[in-house]
């Protein structure tokens, strides 16, 4: 599903590269945890994925996309197969609930009878249903998160991407976030998590990259945040 | 395509950035304008031309001795002249016309200004040969030959006048359109700092955007949509500008040039002739400007 073959990464900016030569494979369904301190290369990872950055060396393949590779033009196409939650929400505040799930249909030219009828799905998935007609700024944080989360999963993805998602919410609330994204990934959904959250990673037990100057330190595959942390 | 969605992101563009968008499309209108009142005078000149050139005669003026003594050109040196003008090579006709058809025919070119035509006196207006040429342009052969013969005042060429006055023409046309060329960049500079503007209020949305797989199109279309739109408004209004000019200005100071034939009327057939290089000139420079700009400035 998603592999990543001798990768490096190098910013013009920096001397040490945010990557370095990085191999990793995971698995269609699987739910992986990325940790390690800011500056590990976390995020960096998650943008190649995406190919909001190209490597400087080696290649990267997610489902049957040579994202290294691919033409400009074709690079719609492999984000249409990924969904993005980030710990910001990045919701559009003068767009409703529905409305903002929506959107994502929107842009990519689905047609609105199609719109119609998954929007409400998916609000139902998430546990939003009765509340599609508020604004991002009447709902709590765990609310805007979910309404995140329909929106990067109502186009059906290959894979969910997810940086940092509970970051700015309380511990409860994280855990129920955590449940859905359980239940998205029970749907075969690949489930890749950055985080900083002990809690989050020390229960759920499942598969932890751990990153550490831009090199794979500890791959697991059911593992905790840190040992004697 | 949803056009709908396009459509309606277009409408909420130009909204929010409001003052930009009246900016750009006074300044399109202007230049456009200006663009336009340059494309009639060149009709206009066009106009005179094809007017005047089966008309254009060049006139002997003769001496106020012979326009005073012979009126039917029979004595010298009227005769002679009459008989040397008709032996030049490429003169097509010679007709004399004596003092007082002279007068007669001033009196009807200037009917529309009574004042001109109370001090005027027949004693001022010269018997003349009006000679047609073969070639209009071939003019200097009689200026050589008869301008200082005996009996001869001088030689007019129309031909002349009307070039000084169309020279004068092309210089308004000339000005009026290197004034719409500075008008054109501040209006591009316009469109291409509204774009951007425009694409940083709405980085969030174009973020999502690119971030769920919207095509290159979709996100950049509103944007080219709403720079045309304005180039489009921009250049209604300014053929609005232009049919306001000539009900309101135009006709009123050039009404006794129109009426006596001399210049001909710029009707609103004209502004209608000029108004769709307008609307396409607006939607070329708007469009081209947008493409560049998004591509160069924005990271859509």
């Amino acid at each position: 599903m998603i592999r990543l073959e001798h990768v490096s990464k190098v910013y013009k900016t920096s001397t040490r590269p945010a990557l370095d030569d990085v191999s990793v494979e995971m698995e269609k369904g699987e739910f992986v945890f990325l940790i390690g301190p800011s500056g590990s290369g976390k995020s960096t990872f998650l943008r190649l994925l995406l190919r909001e950055e190209v490597p400087t060396r080696g290649r990267v393949y997610v489902s049957n996309f040579d994202v290294a590779k691919m033409s400009r033009r074709r690079v719609p196409r492999l984000r249409q197969s990924i969904g993005c939650v980030f710990q910001d929400f990045r919701l559009l505040p003068t767009k409703t609930v529905a409305e903002n799930v929506a959107f994502a249909l929107e842009v990519i030219g689905k047609p609105r009878n199609t719109i119609v009828k998954v929007v409400p799905e998916v609000l139902q998935l998430v546990g939003l249903d009765g509340k599609e007609d508020r604004f991002p700024t009447e709902l709590s944080g765990g609310e805007q998160q979910r309404v995140a989360i329909a929106r990067a999963f109502v186009n059906r993805p290959l894979v969910l991407i997810a940086d940092e998602p509970t970051g700015n919410l309380d511990p409860d609330t994280s855990q129920d976030i955590m449940l859905l994204l359980e239940r998205i990934n029970r749907t075969g959904t690949t489930v890749i998590m950055a985080t900083h959250d002990h809690g989050i990673v020390d229960s759920m037990r499942r598969r932890v990259v751990e990153l550490s100057y831009g090199k794979v330190v500890r791959d697991d595959a059911r593992g905790v945040y840190g040992v004697g942390r | 395509m949803r056009t709908s969605f396009v459509f309606s992101e277009v409408i909420t563009g130009l909204r929010r950035n409001v003052t930009m968008t009246i900016a750009m499309i006074l300044t399109t209108a202007i230049s456009l304008g200006l663009l336009g009142g340059g494309l009639l005078v060149v009709r206009m000149v066009d106009k005179m031309q094809a007017n005047y050139a089966g008309k254009l005669e060049v006139s002997v003026l003769l001496t106020n001795d012979v326009s005073a003594n012979d009126k039917d050109c029979t004595q010298q040196p009227c005769a002679g002249l009459r008989s040397q003008l008709e032996q030049t090579s490429g003169v097509e006709t010679v007709v004399f016309q004596n003092r007082d058809e002279g007068f007669e025919r001033f009196k009807r070119i200037f009917e529309a200004q009574p004042e001109l035509l109370k001090l005027a006196r027949p004693e001022a207006i010269p018997a003349t040969f009006r000679v047609k040429l073969e070639d209009p342009e071939r003019t200097d052969v009689i200026k050589t030959a008869f301008e200082g013969k005996p009996g001869v005042k001088g030689v007019d060429d129309q031909g002349k006048f009307l070039e000084r006055f169309f020279e004068g023409l092309n210089g308004m046309r000339d000005v009026a359109l290197i004034l719409a060329l500075i008008q054109a960049f501040a209006a591009l500079l316009l469109i291409s700092n509204t774009i951007q503007v425009s694409a940083f209020t709405r980085r969030v949305e174009v973020g999502i955007m690119r971030l769920v797989g919207a095509t290159r199109w979709y996100t950049q279309l509103p944007f080219l949509i709403e720079a045309v739109v304005a180039g489009i408004i921009g250049s209604v209004t300014a053929v609005g500008g232009l049919v306001l000019f000539k009900a309101f200005f135009l006709d009123r100071i050039t009404r006794n040039l129109t009426e006596s034939g001399i210049i001909p009327p710029i009707g609103y057939l004209d502004i209608l002739i000029v108004s769709p290089w307008l609307f396409l000139v607006a939607i070329v420079i708007s469009a081209t400007t947008g493409y560049v700009t998004l591509r160069l400035y924005v990271r859509l």
